[in-house]
This record gives structure tokens, sequence and C-alpha cells, in this order.
């Protein structure tokens, strides 16, 4: 079954093909069906192939297959072939599992808008990309889906391509990503100035011969982290993702939750081996990880569109997962890219329950009261919510507490950041889950349209997922709580195709008392908004009474403004006036200046052409006399 | 009786200055004068002017070739003249003035 | 059975039989004139579409070759050939010509006649520039084009047509002047040094000339190559040309007059300069550098959607101008097909316009808006046509300018930085303009009649499709005809540049353990089964 890893990616490119081609004929119901069925059936097909690596010994268990050669020409030798590793079947797994849950929860979703035929044919388009990302054997297979997701993200968050909003967004997404792009492009090509080669299986071998700490190494691990920072939204390129919450919301679950965004933690624990060769690099991948999980956290306290805290909530949580890889614990960071996964991606779909519950409704401020009537998704909301605040047993527990142990060793004070972050996610994400669910209902029903629980086809993915949260701590339970003997089954897993760099230099009891110490800041989070939201039953105010602090906060301390200002406008006009003043006024007021020269010159000459015979009669007989003179004169 | 005048004797010089006197005069108002007619006859007068130098060398040279050349330029002159002064003609019809300065429909400084 | 006929005359001047053809049709039969001009642009693409299997990709030198003394006595012989190089862009000049007659039949609708003989003498020249490898011969193609062109521009063309196509001639015809000369000069060093005068490429290339030599010489030739492609700062005329030509006009402009110019270096100026090449390849580079991000500052305020394209053309002849100049394997081999995947794309680009055109009547971005969804299938197709001019991974433009920037870097680590900023500028600029014509709500009331692409449309855009799609995916079948002549022409060169040091090594056991690596690691793992190397840390 292994070489037959195509399947994997040629499935989803099928449906995209089918749909895109006889999307008009085959309606909305069929084509969401279809892209379902072919995503589903990527994930048959992963389960199979990781089945039999399972089967393998742990040293055999990286198998390259190679299709056809794609660009040979000199130094750049690249082919399209998938490396079946487990790390990359991790992610696939993740991809196509959750993939294809979102693709069936879509068909509920999108029930009623016509043309869904098209956003089916892309997020089947999406599937290939993202699993020729995470599958491609060489950087350039991993870049042609990085490009493609980037592609798709467009198409998919301007997927309401009539409003501003969306087309802009769409926009925005791909151009803060092609600026990611350029970096990665620069590290690529680092990588092939002086390792000649961009098969990851032979970096492995030769990254071997470079010392820790070399100047070559850093600028390479450097911009291929600015790529990261790109696609998976981190300071200073992370601001398309709040954004894109302009497209359908299972896209942002999809994309910009579960899959497209992890992106860049996947490129670094593949690349793991460079990484842990450049201490510095780590060091700035775990500061800007911290400081974006901090940042967006702040925001997130403020927003009031239950998609947009989200979103932010995404952005502090991929922090997290940096912070993570970048304290040299690769696959506690891709354990956490898994759990955050299953949660985000049931909250994200939560919150599309409760935005088509409302007809499209999306401002928590004229939410509440919504336990009673939407009961399954107000349950396995709260689970996801649980999950990401790192309650004991729940999956983000066990991911996001590695990850700080890891950071705690690490650095203390990265740490800090890290643990004041997650008690104010904890705080936002209650204060989401009350005023949302709890309260009066602040919603108007009208009409015949009530408020009810959403259908079958998306429910049953949130049960899924949030039985996925719950449960998939289980995959990383760590030695001291392990009670029942299994073993960190992810890390292990990993072991031998991701590095790690990470240390432990304290005991086993200051890990329990960090482990509590962090159950205590997610119970401080979670009281602060028990108290206010709860029990206060506080509703966030209207926009104007925002002021100071806050209103700056909730503005997402105007980043957006002066990116705006400081880039595209600043941009727009320095080409504008080099347009006019110098393509227009000295490039080609050269060329017309010599056109005008010339004719110039011309008329001036003219001015002897007088029509007067007379006149040429003089002209005549002064060349004549001048001749016969210049005649003389040379004779004398 | 009185005395003898020294009369120069004619050399073939005076005939040249006279050639070289009439050519200027005839240049000179072929340049000058406005009046196309006028222009004609200076040209007449220097196709003479040339006739005489022809004649005086041929003179001197003791050859008969000059005057033979002279019945050339004589006959080519009278044919010149006959077009010059027909196109002239045709030219006062259209243009209703003879004054050479004000036929510049050439003119190509616009 | 290819090779007996003399087929490179055959697919050079067919079209020229056509003109006879069409000066008999009756001025008043439209349809039928326009499809004599396919007939015959047709009949040359399809026999040029002959060459692929005839042709020998591994074999060095030229092929097809026609050899004939025209005038001996001062060395000018016809002497057509055709290498990787030149194989390629020939098949492109027809393939072009060919559906730019198309897109002409509801374009073209006064003096019909008059058109079809422009179209028909300009293929000629076309094909003939590529094909020529006597310097005379090659300055006589070169030439030849210009008139159509003008022609072109100033008949069928839009408003400001008599400025832009009187600029566009008298710019290329004041740039070519220089070169006929330091040909002249070359063809009279041929006899200096062996006796006999010639201007056949290959004596040409013979000759020794010393550096100091070869430098004005190199850019006597760089002059009217570099108005053709056009570098920075002189690249003026073309968004003036571009702007005004009508469709099949820009279409052929953008898609095969610019790439003379970049092949002009590529067959003439390297391998007769090598010296000078190398002295000033530095130079060129950071020119082309320039126009990259230049022609997309540019691109970037247009209001004119033509002109837009057209500033954009400018950025990517900078890409290729950057490759050629690398020269390295990547760089040259990326900028031959990039001079191809520029054709498709941008003469995609240009169909589409025209298409909008001819419905609206206007270029102005700003009189569209929302238009997809009126007209979904254009929308898709100039979205497939943004993505090959932005290389998005999977369409031709990624393969050629990866491969351009890959080899622009490895020469120049500061240039391959600067012109990798070109992919955001790319993205900026297309993708607004993109927005502003295509998304958002329909606000003007004209466009709410607009029609969607109709077969024939449809017809001329679908190969481009599949084009961009097929060398997007396996670019291989026309990269190895290139490497073949890109080996040749870094023969001449290398020997001449100092050495690039490939490994940053940061102490001499490294050094060669890693240069060891790469030898080793330089294979394909072509395994099914590879047993892994530990990773590092633990």
């Amino acid at each position: 079954m292994i070489e037959n890893v195509w399947l994997i990616t040629a499935l989803p490119l099928a449906g995209f093909i089918v749909i895109g081609l006889l999307g008009k004929r085959l309606g909305e119901k069929l084509s969401g069906i279809i892209a379902s069925l072919f995503s589903a059936a990527a994930f048959v097909v992963t389960i199979l192939i990781f089945m039999e690596v399972l089967a393998k010994e742990e040293s055999a268990r990286k198998i390259i297959v190679k299709f056809f050669d794609w660009i040979v020409v000199g130094k750049v030798n690249t082919a399209v072939a998938y490396q079946v590793d487990p790390l990359s079947l991790v992610m696939t797994l993740i991809v196509t599992g959750v993939g294809s849950l979102i693709h069936f929860y879509s068909i509920g979703y999108m029930h009623g808008d016509k043309l869904s035929a098209k956003y089916f044919a892309y997020l089947n388009l999406f599937m290939f990309s993202m699993l020729n990302l995470v599958l491609g054997s060489n950087l350039l297979i991993m870049f042609l889906g990085w490009e493609g997701v980037g592609l798709c993200s467009y198409l998919l968050i301007g997927y309401y391509y009539e409003t501003k909003e969306a087309g802009d967004a769409g926009k925005k997404a791909f151009i803060v990503n092609r600026v990611g792009d350029f970096g990665f492009l620069i590290g690529i090509f680092l990588i092939l100035f002086v390792f000649g080669t961009l098969e990851f299986s032979e970096l492995e071998q030769l990254a071997e011969g470079h010392k820790s700490g070399e100047m070559v190494i850093f600028w390479i691990t450097i911009m291929l982290f600015i790529g990261a920072t790109g696609k998976s939204a981190q300071i200073p390129l992370y601001v398309w993702l709040p954004d894109a919450m302009a497209g359908p919301t299972p896209v942002s679950a999809l994309i910009h939750a579960a899959t497209m965004v992890t992106s860049g933690i996947y490129m670094l624990a593949r690349l793991s081996f460079l990484y842990v060769k450049s201490p510095e690099t780590m060091m700035i991948i775990c500061i800007i990880g911290a400081l974006t999980a901090f940042f967006a956290a702040t925001i997130g306290m403020f927003q009031n569109d239950i998609k947009k805290v989200l979103a932010y909530s995404t952005v502090s949580q991929l922090g997290y997962m940096f912070m993570g890889v970048g304290a040299g614990a690769f696959s506690a960071g891709i354990f956490h890219v898994m759990t955050h996964a299953f949660f985000k991606a049931l909250l994200f779909l939560g919150a599309g329950s409760v935005i088509y519950a409302l007809h499209h409704e999306q401002d928590i401020r004229h939410m509440g009261g919504l336990r009673k009537k939407l009961p399954i998704t107000h349950f396995t909301f709260l689970i996801g919510t649980l999950a990401i605040a790192g309650t004991p047993l729940f999956s983000g527990f066990f991911s996001k507490d590695e990850i700080l142990w890891k950071v705690f060793n690490y650095s203390p004070a990265i740490w800090l950041i890290g643990a004041t972050g997650a008690a104010i996610t904890s705080y936002y994400m209650f204060r989401l889950y009350f005023v949302t669910f709890y309260g009066e209902m602040r919603y108007h029903e009208h009409g015949d349209h009530k408020v009810h629980e959403s259908p079958l086809i998306m429910t049953v993915p949130l049960v899924i997922l949030a039985a996925l949260s719950l449960g998939g701590g289980l995959f990383g339970i760590p030695h001291i709580l392990d009670f029942f003997h299994m073993g960190n089954l992810l890390e292990e897993f990993l072991h031998h195709s991701v590095s790690d760099s990470s240390v432990v230099s304290h005991g086993a009891s200051t890990e329990i008392a960090m482990m509590a110490m962090s159950v205590i800041l997610a119970l401080v989070g979670f009281f602060i908004s028990y108290k206010v939201f709860f029990k206060g039953k506080r509703v966030p105010g209207k926009d104007e009474e925002y002021s100071g602090l806050p209103k700056t906060v909730y503005n997402k301390y105007y980043v957006d403004e002066f990116y705006n200002i400081a880039f595209v406008k600043s941009i727009y006009h320095a080409a504008l006036i080099l347009w006019r003043a110098f393509d227009v006024f000295v490039i080609d007021g050269i060329v017309n200046g010599v056109a005008k020269l010339l004719r110039n010159l011309g008329g001036g000459m003219r001015e002897t052409e007088t029509g007067v015979v007379h006149d040429y009669m003089m002209y005549m007989a002064g060349g004549l006399v001048s001749f016969f003179v210049l005649l003389f004169l040379f004779f004398l | 009786m009185g005395e003898s005048m020294n009369l120069m004797n004619i050399t073939q010089t005076h005939y040249i200055v006279l050639s070289v006197l009439l050519f200027c005069i005839g240049a000179a108002g072929v340049l000058i004068r406005r009046n196309a007619i006028v222009i004609f006859l200076c040209v007449e007068i220097m196709l003479n002017a040339v006739n005489i130098a022809l004649v005086a060398f041929s003179r001197g040279l003791d050859q008969n070739r000059g005057e033979v050349f002279v019945f050339f330029v004589i006959a080519v002159a009278a044919a010149e003249s006959a077009i010059g002064l027909s196109l002239l003609i045709l030219l006062f019809r259209q243009k209703k003035t003879l004054d050479v300065d004000e036929i510049n429909s050439l003119k190509g400084n616009l | 059975m290819v090779e007996s006929l003399p087929i490179l005359s055959i697919i050079t001047f067919l079209p020229l039989l056509g003109i006879p053809v069409v000066l008999l049709i009756p001025g008043k039969n439209h349809k039928f004139l326009h499809g004599m001009i396919t007939l015959f642009t047709g009949a040359t693409f399809l026999i040029s579409l002959l060459l692929i299997p005839a042709f020998k990709g591994t074999a060095a030198g030229f092929q097809f070759v026609e050899k004939i003394n025209w005038i001996p006595s001062v060395g000018i012989q016809y002497f057509m050939g055709l290498d990787g190089i030149s194989i390629y862009l020939v098949i492109l000049t027809t393939f072009l010509t060919f559906i730019a007659s198309i897109s002409a039949y509801t374009a073209i609708e006064t003096r019909v006649k008059e058109f079809a003989v422009t179209l028909l003498f300009l293929e000629v020249g076309m094909i003939g520039v590529f094909l020529a490898l006597d310097l005379f011969l090659f300055y006589i193609f070169w030439e030849l084009i210009l008139i159509p062109m003008y022609l072109m521009i100033g008949i069928w063309g839009g408003k400001n047509r008599h400025y832009a196509s009187l600029k566009f001639f008298l710019y290329t015809l004041a740039g070519s002047t220089l070169m006929l000369i330091a040909a002249i000069y070359m063809a009279w060093q041929v006899k200096l040094q062996t006796g006999q005068m010639s201007f056949s490429l290959l004596d040409m290339q013979a000759l020794t000339l010393a550096p100091q030599v070869q430098i004005p010489l190199f850019l006597a030739f760089a002059l009217a190559f570099a108005i053709k492609v056009p570098y920075f700062p002189f690249h003026t005329w073309l968004p003036d040309a571009h702007t005004e030509a009508p469709t099949a006009g820009s279409v052929i402009l953008a898609g095969v007059l610019l790439k003379m110019g970049t092949y002009g270096f590529i067959r003439f100026n390297i391998p007769l300069f090598p010296d000078a090449t190398v002295a000033l390849a530095p130079f060129m580079s950071g020119l082309a550098v320039i126009g990259i991000v230049y022609g997309a500052f540019m691109a970037l305020v247009q209001t004119d959607v033509k002109r837009l394209v057209a500033y954009s053309s400018v950025s990517h002849m900078g890409f290729i101008m950057l490759g050629v100049f690398a020269l390295n394997e990547e760089g040259l081999n990326g900028a031959i097909l990039q001079m191809l995947n520029h054709g498709i794309s941008t003469g995609m680009l240009f169909l589409l316009v025209g298409m909008i055109y001819e419905r609206r009547h206007t270029r102005a971005i700003n009189e569209y808006g929302g238009i997809a969804k009126k007209m979904p299938l254009f929308a898709i197709y100039t979205m497939i046509a943004t993505l090959s001019s932005i290389a998005l991974p999977g369409t031709n433009g990624f393969v050629g300018e990866f491969l351009i920037l890959s080899g622009g870097f490895l020469r120049d680590h500061f240039l391959g930085i600067v012109a990798s900023s070109g992919v955001i500028f790319g993205a900026v600029y297309m993708l607004w303009m993109y927005q502003r014509v295509f998304l958002g709500k329909i606000v003007k009331a004209e466009n709410e009649g607009l029609v969607d692409l109709n077969f024939r449309e449809q017809a001329i855009l679908v190969p481009l499709v599949a084009l961009i799609f097929a060398i997007g995916v396996y670019p291989k079948y026309m990269l190895q005809n290139f490497q073949q002549p890109v080996k040749t022409l870094i023969e001449l060169t290398a020997s001449k540049m100092p050495p690039v040091e490939y490994v940053a090594a940061t102490n001499g056991a490294d050094a060669k353990k890693s240069e060891d690596a790469i030898d080793d690691g330089a294979h394909n793992p072509d395994t099914k089964d590879v047993n892994p190397e530990h990773s590092g840390g633990h």
C-alpha cells in the first residue's frame, strides 16, 4: 500500500477536477458528498499506510516513494516524491481525518448556497495542496503545497466574493503569505547554495557535517522561519488570519485552525535536524512564539465576534507551538498541533453551528442563552473550551503542559510569558463560552426562523471532535502521570523523524509543581470569567463604549492601520511618484526630448527653405565663392 | 597738327576685363534685381560676357575652337530664353506679379 | 523525411505564400479573409510541429541547417539552423500567430485584407529571426518585422496609436543600426583573421577578439537587444506600444517580439563576446533586477489594465535577463524556459484583455468591478493566467522563475534576494487588479449586460491553459532540449569567471567532508526503502 501513497493526494485532486468541471450539473449537495467521499477515501488510505508503517520496526519507518522527475537542472534536482515517515503520517492523519469531518460538516453548513459546488472544489484542492506539503520528500514539493494552500486560502476566504471584506481578506492573506514565502525562497536558495540538494533525507545526512552555530545555518533557519511566520500567523505576519474569518466558517476551521496554519511548525519539525544546529534561531523562534501567544491572547480578551475570538486564539495557540519548537521540543510542538487541530476545529465548527442556527449572526453581544436551544453544540463547545484552557485530562492539558514544561527548562522568563498567556486564554475562552451560551437570549428570533440545533451532519463531526479533544491526550502522556505505563506514544513514534534538543534540568517534583501551576492559572482565568460573565451576567458593551487601553486592545493595537500606512500606502505612493516623476518625466522625457530636439533641429534648418529663388541663388553664390577662396588658400 | 594720341593697343587683357566686368554686372543683377525679366536680361549679359571671353581667348591662342563654342552658347541661350520667357508668362498668369521675391510657393519653413 | 526537406525555409516562408492568395480575395469578404489567415498560420504551425519529433535533443550544434551562398563577395549567406534554444521559440511564434489570427475575427473589422498581409509578413520576419545564423540575414529579418508591426499598431490600434507606433518603430530602429555596424566590423575581422569575409555566426564565433574590443561590440549588440527586451531604462516604448496595439498585435508583441531581444543576447552576445559577457554580467544582471522591481512598481499604479500587463512584462523580462546573465545552468535554462512561459501566460493575459475590451471598449480598471458574477468562465481563465504570471507552483511560471532565482542567487546573493522580492510585488499588483475588476459588487450599469466567453474564445484559451499546467507539472520534456546549448554557452564563459564557492565551511575539515557529501548526495533517492539516518539530538 505504501507505494500507492500517491492516492492520498490524487483522490482530493480528482475530486477537485470532477467537481470543478461538473459542479454546475452536480449541484451543491452532490458536490459536497463527492468531495467528502474523496477526502474520506484519502483518510482510509492513510490509515492503511499508517498500519503498514506501524508494523515495521523503528529504523525502517522512512520510505521515500518517487514518482517522476520534476525539475532537474544543475543543482536543482527535484522529483515529485513523497516521504512516508512517522512525522508525515501524523500530519497526514490529522489533515485527512479532521479534513474529512469538516467536509461532511460543510454539506450541512453550506446548505442553501447554490454555488457551493465551487466551495467543495476548492476544499478538495486545498486538501491536495496540504497533503503535498506534508508528504513531500523535498523542499520544492513542500513549497508547492505551501503556495497551493496559500492559493486555496485566497480562494476560500474570498468565497463570498461580492463583499469587499472577503475580497480584501483573501488578497491580504495571499500577499502577507507571499512576504513569508519570500523568506522561504531565500532559505531554499541558501540550502541549494550550501548543501546542493533539496531532499530532506539528503539534507539530514549533510547537516551532520556542519557545526552548531554556523552563520549559514543561522541564515537558512531564520529565512525559513520567516516563511513560517507568514503561513503560521506569527508576529509580524499574523495580520491576515483574523481577516480570514470573512470566509465560510468550516474554512476557518480547516484551514485557519487545524491544518494550513500548522504548516510552519511542520516545516520546522521536518527540518529539525537543521534547527537544532542553530541555537540563536531557536531562541528567536521561542521568543516570537511566546510574544505572539501573549499578544494575541490579549487581543482575544476584547473581541466580540465569535470567530475573531477564535482567530486570535489560533494565533495565540500557534505561538505556543512555536514556543515548544523553539525550546527544542519538536514533538511537543507537533503534539500540540494535533490536539489543537481537534479542539480548535471543534470550536470553530461549534461556532459555525451557532452562526448557522442564528442565521449568520456572529456578534456574541447578540447571542446568549443558547445552552438549551443548541444542546449538542453547547456541550461539545464546552469540551473544546475546557480543552483549550488546559483542563486536566483533556488533550489540551497534556500538550500545552508539555510545551510549558520544556519552555520552563529552557528559559523561565519565556515560560512566564507563556504561562500568563495561558491564564488569559482560559479567561477569554470562558468569556466566549458564557456570553454565547448563558444568560438571556439577546438574539431576536423572527418568523419561522426559530433557533434550533443543527442537523446531524453537522453535529456528528462535533461529537467526534469532542471525543478526540477529550481523549487526544492519551497520545502524549508524560512520564510522571503515566500510571498505566502507556509511554508517551507520540514522542516515541516521532522519535526518529524529528530531532529534540530540549533539556530537562529540573526534577519530577518541579514538573508536578509546574503542572499544578498551569492548572491554577487556568482556574484563575476561569474564575474571573465566571465571576464577570456568568454570575455577573455581563455582556460586552457596544463599540462606542470602549475607551483608553481596552479600546486600543479591542482595535488590535492598530497594527493593521500601521501596516497599511507604513507599507501599503507608502509603497503605492512611492510607486506613483516613481511613475509620474521618473518614468514619465525623466525617462520618457528623454525619449520624447530627443524627438523634440531633432524636430527643432529640423525646424531650424528648414528656415533656409524660403521658397524665394534669390535666397537660393545667394546660397549658391556664397558656396561658390567660399569654394574658390578655400581653393585659393589651399594652393598658397 | 596736334600730338598723336597715345592710344593703347587693345590687347586680349582688355577683352577679358570687359568680360569679367560684364559677368559681374550680370551676376549682380541676377542676385539683386527683383523683376524676373530683368533677371533674364542679366543672365543674357552673363552669357554674352562668357562669349566675349571665349572669343578673346580663341583669338589669343590662335584657334577657332572658342569661336565655334560661342555659336553653341548663342544657340543654347536663345533656346533657354524662349522656354524661360514662356514659363515666365505662365507664372505671371498665375501669380499676377513678376517680383521673384513674391513667388515662394515652395516655401519649406511653414 | 523531415531532414531531407528545407524545412526551416518552408516554415519561414509559408506565410509569404499566403499573401498573394489573400490579395486575390475581395476586401469585403471578412470571414473568408480571416479564414485564410488562420489557414496559413495554422499550416505553418502544424508544419513547425513536425520539428519536434525530428529534433535530436541531445545533439550539439545546429540542426536542419540550410546554407546557400548569397552574396559571396561580402560573405553573406542564407544560413538557417535550429538548436534547442530556437526550436521552441519558433513553435511559440507559429502557435501564437495562429491563435492571434483566431482572436482577430471580431477584433479586426476594417481593412481586413491589409491586416492579413501585415500579419503574414510579420510572421515571416519573426520566424526568420529565430532561425537566421548569418548576421546579415538576421539583421534583415530583425528589421523586417518593424514595418508590419508599425502598421498594425498605427492602423488598427487605440486612440494614441500614431505616437505609440512611431515611437516603437524609431526607438527599435535606432538601436539596431549600431548592431549592423558592429556586425559589419565583425565580418571584416573575419576577413582579416581568415582571409575570407563572412557574416556567418559560426565563423564569427571562431574569432579571437581582445577583451577591449569585445566590450564596445558587446554594447553595440546589447543596445539593439536591450531596447527589444526591454531593459530598463530603454523600456518606455513598451507600455505605449502594448497598450495601443490591437489584441493580436499585443499578443505577438509580448509573446514573440520581446523574446527576440532575449534570444539575441543568448544567441549572439554570449557566444561572440564571452570575455565581455563575463565582465559586464554584473552590470547587466543589476540592470535586470532593477527592471524586475521597477516594472512591478510601475504596474502597481496603472489604471489601464493593458498598461498594467505591459509593465508586468517589463518585470518578467527582468527575471529572464537575470537568468541569462547568471551564466549558470539553472539561470540559463530557467531563462529560456521562462521565455516560452511568458509568451504563453502574458499572451493569454492580452487575449483576455482583448476579449473584455471587445465587450466594453474600455481598458480602465475602474470601469469594471464585480464582473466575475456575469462572466465566471472569464474570471477563471484570468485567474489561471494570473497564477501563471505570479509563478504559483504547479504552473509553468514557477518552474522558470524558480530556476532563474536559484541561478541568480547562486551567482550573486544580493541580486538574488532583491529579485526574489519580485514574487511579493507580482502578487500585489496582479491580485489587486483582479479584485478591482472581478470581485465585489457590480457598480457600473454597463457591466450588467456582459456576456461570458463564447466557444471560439474558449477554444484559443484552453490550449494555453493546458500548456500552463503541462509545463508546470512536467517541465522536463522541454528542459532537456535546452541542456545541450546551455552547456555550450556555459563552457564558453565558465573559464573566464572567478570560481564560485559553493560550500561555506567553517574550517577545512568540514569543507572537505561537505564536498564529499555533496558528491554523494547529488543523486536521486530513487529507492522505495531508504535506511534512515539518525536525526541529531537526544
